[in-house]
């Protein structure tokens, strides 16, 4: 049985140059219950949030590295205080580079492999149900996501990798649309076609592809929203 | 000491004697060479419309729907629910040939900023480009390097690039062109104009510090390219998308507050054009101190301050009480600010450095005096010759299989993907429907409602005939928002044209502007903004006449939105007009037979409104599944292209007294293919006949691909088979592995 989580407070976190933020707080906003803000990323607490979350977009222009100068903001000293006490903070795209250059996460998102941005529907398998994230799906599902970077290829070294599969820290995989995870269905090069991590104790999760862009059925798409449900599912 | 103003200086600054004797009158002196520079600059032809404005007064501008016509920042029509759409074309296309990169995101930057000015919040972008022949030396470069520059703005700053067209012709060979629209959202009771009233008032400049790029772009792009244009790289501005987003919601939060009086981009002749036409609109007077303005580089001259192009920037208009509150929020948001003047009643523009006067112009002299030509015009000569062609004398193809496959693959026909895939689509949620449909469909967010959008231009048609490639330009956006079932409300348009000396450019011109009206008039759609691009030629070699032209209409229910493609099998496939003898001017006769020749398509505007009309009532009652337009390629291609997203075919049979490659391959207009379910069948042809269009039931989707000609097989393909050349032929033909 899954229960709605009580007062749901969803603080979605605004770098300059984030322009994922409106999308994601419209999505949040859906959820039933739910209350949802913006954190601009001088402020230095997230309040009585209960869910963070970092969306995708180019802060600071992304100019330095992507999301290199976003983790010296203020906010992510509170993002990080809140997370260290077990509070569940979400990156998408941008958010997740954000998330890895605080070394919130492990690894790094290089240059897509094609060295072009890459803007498409891309299929996700379902490798970890029990986080707060995904704990609505069902392990080996096959969700239709899009994409829409130039950085989204995972990277890290043989012995981090290793200890990701191991710790089955791996939340999402690029596939194809019958759930195989093959080289043609990795859009960027991510090592093992890895489309999104959480770090060891689940409350982190960050992945390249945007689930607030398939959250409605005017757009096509709902499977994104079964993450935000998950979300405000115990 | 400063320099004596000359004739000479005049010429050099792209002005003629005449001119130069004209501002010696205005201004009951000779200029200082800081006025010169600014006369040359809101003279040059990019600023002034000098040879274009006494045609573009044919345009109907007016309509029930229309909030602000020209003139402005951008056109704004009403969509209901309070709101307006608020949306412009522009070309940047010297910069872009130049320096395609940089040349194509600044043009970019400069529309957006032209939406968002006027208080609406960006929400998708289409981007309209011409590329020279495939095997031209510059156009791999050229096309790679213009949607990079477009892809990095657009994804930073985080407005979809969800349409648009690209198209490949010699004629571009020495001129791209690159023509960008924007569309915006803004409350009806909350719009902002480029307007310097009310005595006393601050000039606060804001956005990025003035630099010495783009010193005269203006003028630039007033001018025909010769062998020198390389060395001209340096007057190409460099764009930050990232600043531009920052001044972007900084600029949306002000406008919340409001407290801003009037406000004006800073785009071609920078801090010019905007402080001179700003007091032109508000029948008022600026002084500004130019050392107050933010620099970036040192001993910038006053000359060099007023002339460059340095992207993202904005000046405004504020009352004194609520200066303080705008440095606030323009500090919120990093970004420089700086108060460089007020708004006085004497009538001129006065320009101080360090005390001293710079410059003293009135603005009438600079703004409404300036030169307006009727340029001599003249029926091009070659037209004798392509309208004398007979279409009757190309050879049927020997296999119409093969000749089907190499137009699906033609670099005018195939897919985009490889350009799409690098635009962000999807940014904003609002994309009903992206790239690759008849028109593109963005909800409006907070309503039920979506605009659907169309952009384009058939240059070839305007070649053989400028007047009906204009009417069919207009026309065939038209029919495109209105095969989503949205109703086309206004236009805008990106004129790009050779150079008005010459007489026979400046006819295909003012041919192009009446058959544009004429459509515009007789489709209720509007004009209310647009842009001119003269001089697009180097030597002698014009490109040809390209009137690109942006429709946006409005459908009050978004789930209403038709698509482009057919969805499921054993729905009936109707053929909507007349198919005739027309293949002059088309893809066919150009890629299969080697001719741009002939004439257009004809076009009956009571047809074409009558097919509108029924698309439209067909949408609204929900009876058709699918309706895609048929037009470049004909029949054939159009009933392929339904066949793309949903791998659905058709069989079909066409009964015509056509020869077979004509049936198929015929341009004629005011065509649609539908897809309707069994069980509507009945009330949508009924819908059909009562707007009386022509209409022929020619088969159902299936699984494969087969049309026959009068019972005979014609076309037979493995849907996977078009879905791959039509995908892949782009990226094969331009950037093979």
């Amino acid at each position: 049985m899954t229960t709605a989580v009580q007062n749901l407070k969803v603080g979605v976190v605004v770098f300059p140059g984030s322009n994922c933020d409106r999308d994601t707080l419209h999505v949040a906003s859906l959820l039933p219950g739910a209350q949802v803000r913006s954190v601009w990323h001088k402020e230095t607490s997230l309040g009585d949030c209960n869910l963070a979350i970092l969306p995708g977009g180019f802060s600071y222009g992304d100019y330095l590295r992507c999301g290199a100068i976003a983790r010296f903001s203020p906010v992510m000293k509170a993002v990080a205080d809140f997370a260290q006490k077990g509070g569940t903070v979400i990156g998408i795209c941008n958010g997740f580079q954000v998330l890895t250059e605080s070394h919130l996460l492990p690894g790094v998102l290089l240059p897509n492999e094609s060295r072009k941005f890459i803007c498409k529907n891309v299929h996700l398998r379902v490798e970890r149900t029990d986080i707060p994230a995904t704990r609505g799906l069902n392990k080996g599902d096959v969700l239709k996501m899009p994409i829409a970077h130039g950085d989204g290829n995972f990277f890290a070294d043989e012995e981090a990798i290793a200890r990701l599969e191991k710790n089955g820290q791996v939340v999402v995989r690029y596939c194809d649309e019958r759930g195989n995870v093959t080289a043609e269905a990795n859009p960027n090069g991510a090592r093992n076609n890895i489309a999104g991590i959480c770090n060891e104790r689940g409350n982190v999760f960050g992945l390249m592809p945007h689930p607030e862009r398939c959250s409605e059925d005017i757009l096509g798409n709902t499977d994104g929203f079964r993450i935000f449900k998950s979300l405000a599912t115990l | 000491m400063q320099k004596e103003v000359t004739v000479k200086t005049a010429l050099d600054h792209g002005l003629n004697a005449a001119e130069f004797e004209s501002i010696k009158k205005h201004l009951g002196r000779v200029p200082n060479l800081v006025e010169l520079g600014i006369f040359s600059a809101m003279w040059s032809e990019h600023c002034s419309y000098k040879s274009s404005r006494v045609h573009l007064r044919r345009f109907p501008t007016e309509g029930p729907q229309v909030v602000q016509g020209p003139g402005e920042n951008a056109g704004v029509v009403d969509i209901g629910n309070g709101l307006t759409a608020v949306f412009k074309m522009e070309s940047h296309n010297h910069p872009s040939f130049i320096e395609p990169v940089q040349g194509a995101a600044t043009g970019v930057g400069g529309i957006l900023r032209d939406v968002f000015t006027m208080g609406a919040r960006p929400i998708a972008s289409f981007d309209c480009l011409r590329f020279g022949h495939q095997d031209h030396e510059k156009t791999r470069f050229l096309v790679g390097g213009v949607v990079k520059g477009i892809s990095m703005y657009g994804n930073c700053i985080g407005v979809p690039t969800v349409g648009g067209s690209t198209r490949f012709h010699e004629c571009y060979n020495g001129n791209i062109l690159v023509n960008v629209m924007t569309v915006g959202i803004a409350r009806r009771d909350a719009l902002f104009f480029g307007k310097a009233s009310g005595l006393g008032n601050k000039i606060i400049y804001i956005g990025s510090k003035t630099g010495r790029d783009g010193i005269h772009g203006a003028v630039m792009a007033s001018d025909t390219f010769g062998e020198e244009s390389e060395s001209k790289r340096p007057t190409v501005q460099v764009g930050d998308p990232f600043t531009e987003k920052l001044l972007l919601e900084a600029c949306l939060e002000i406008f919340r507050e409001n407290i801003v009086e009037g406000i004006q981009d800073m785009g071609a002749a920078g801090l010019t054009s905007s402080s001179f036409e700003m007091a032109s609109r508000g029948n008022s007077g600026i002084t500004m101190h130019l050392d107050k303005v933010p620099m970036r580089e040192e001993g910038m001259t006053p000359y060099e301050i007023m002339l460059s192009e340095s992207q993202e920037r904005m000046l405004l208009v504020a009352k004194p009480e609520n200066e303080q509150k705008i440095l606030d929020i323009l500090r919120k948001w990093d970004l420089e600010a700086a108060t460089i003047g007020q708004v006085e009643d004497h009538g001129h523009v006065k320009l101080l450095f360090h005390g001293e006067l710079a410059a003293d112009m009135p603005v009438d002299a600079c703004v409404d005096t300036a030169p307006k030509y009727e340029r001599p015009m003249q029926r091009p000569a070659y037209l004798e010759k392509t309208a004398a062609f007979d279409t009757a004398s190309v050879p049927a193809p020997a296999s119409l299989n093969e000749a089907f496959f190499k137009l699906v693959g033609s670099l005018n026909l195939n897919g985009k993907r490889w350009i799409t895939e690098q635009y962000d689509t999807m940014i904003g949620l609002g994309s009903v429907f992206g790239p690759g449909h008849d028109a593109a469909v963005i909800r409006v967010m907070g309503t039920n409602s979506a605009l659907a959008v169309s952009s384009g231009c058939n240059e070839r048609y305007c070649y053989l005939d400028p007047y009906v490639g204009g009417m069919i330009a207009l026309a065939e956006c038209a029919r495109n928002v209105a095969c989503t079932g949205a109703k086309p409300l206004a236009s805008t348009d990106c004129l790009n044209f050779g150079s008005p000396m010459n007489p026979e450019i400046m006819w295909q011109f003012s041919q192009s502007v009446d058959g544009i009206a004429e459509a515009c008039r007789k489709l209720d759609v509007p004009v209310v903004g647009g842009n001119v691009s003269l001089y697009n030629q180097t030597g002698e070699v014009a490109i040809y006449p390209t009137p690109m032209i942006g429709v946006v209409g409005l459908l009050d229910d978004a789930t209403l939105a038709v698509p482009s493609f057919f969805q499921s099998e054993g729905d009936a496939v109707l053929l909507l007009g007349d198919t005739l003898n027309e293949i002059g001017g088309s893809e066919y006769l150009k890629t299969i037979h080697g001719h741009d020749a002939g004439k257009p398509p004809a076009l009956d505007l009571t047809k074409e409104r009558n097919l509108i009309n029924a698309l439209m009532e067909l949408a609204r009652k929900r009876l058709v599944k699918s309706a895609h337009d048929c037009s470049e390629g004909g029949l054939a291609i159009a009933l392929a292209e339904c066949a793309l997203d949903k791998k659905v075919g058709c069989e079909v049979d066409i009964q015509t007294a056509l020869r077979p490659d004509v049936a198929l391959f015929s341009e004629s207009q005011s065509r649609a293919v539908l897809s309707v379910a069994p069980q509507n069948l009945k009330a949508a042809l009924a819908v059909i006949a009562a707007h009386k269009v022509p209409c022929a039931e020619i088969g159902k989707t299936a699984k494969a691909f087969a049309v026959k000609v009068n019972g005979k097989a014609a076309l037979t393909a493995d849907i996977a088979d078009i879905v791959k050349t039509h995908g892949e032929s782009f990226e094969k033909t331009l950037f093979p592995q």
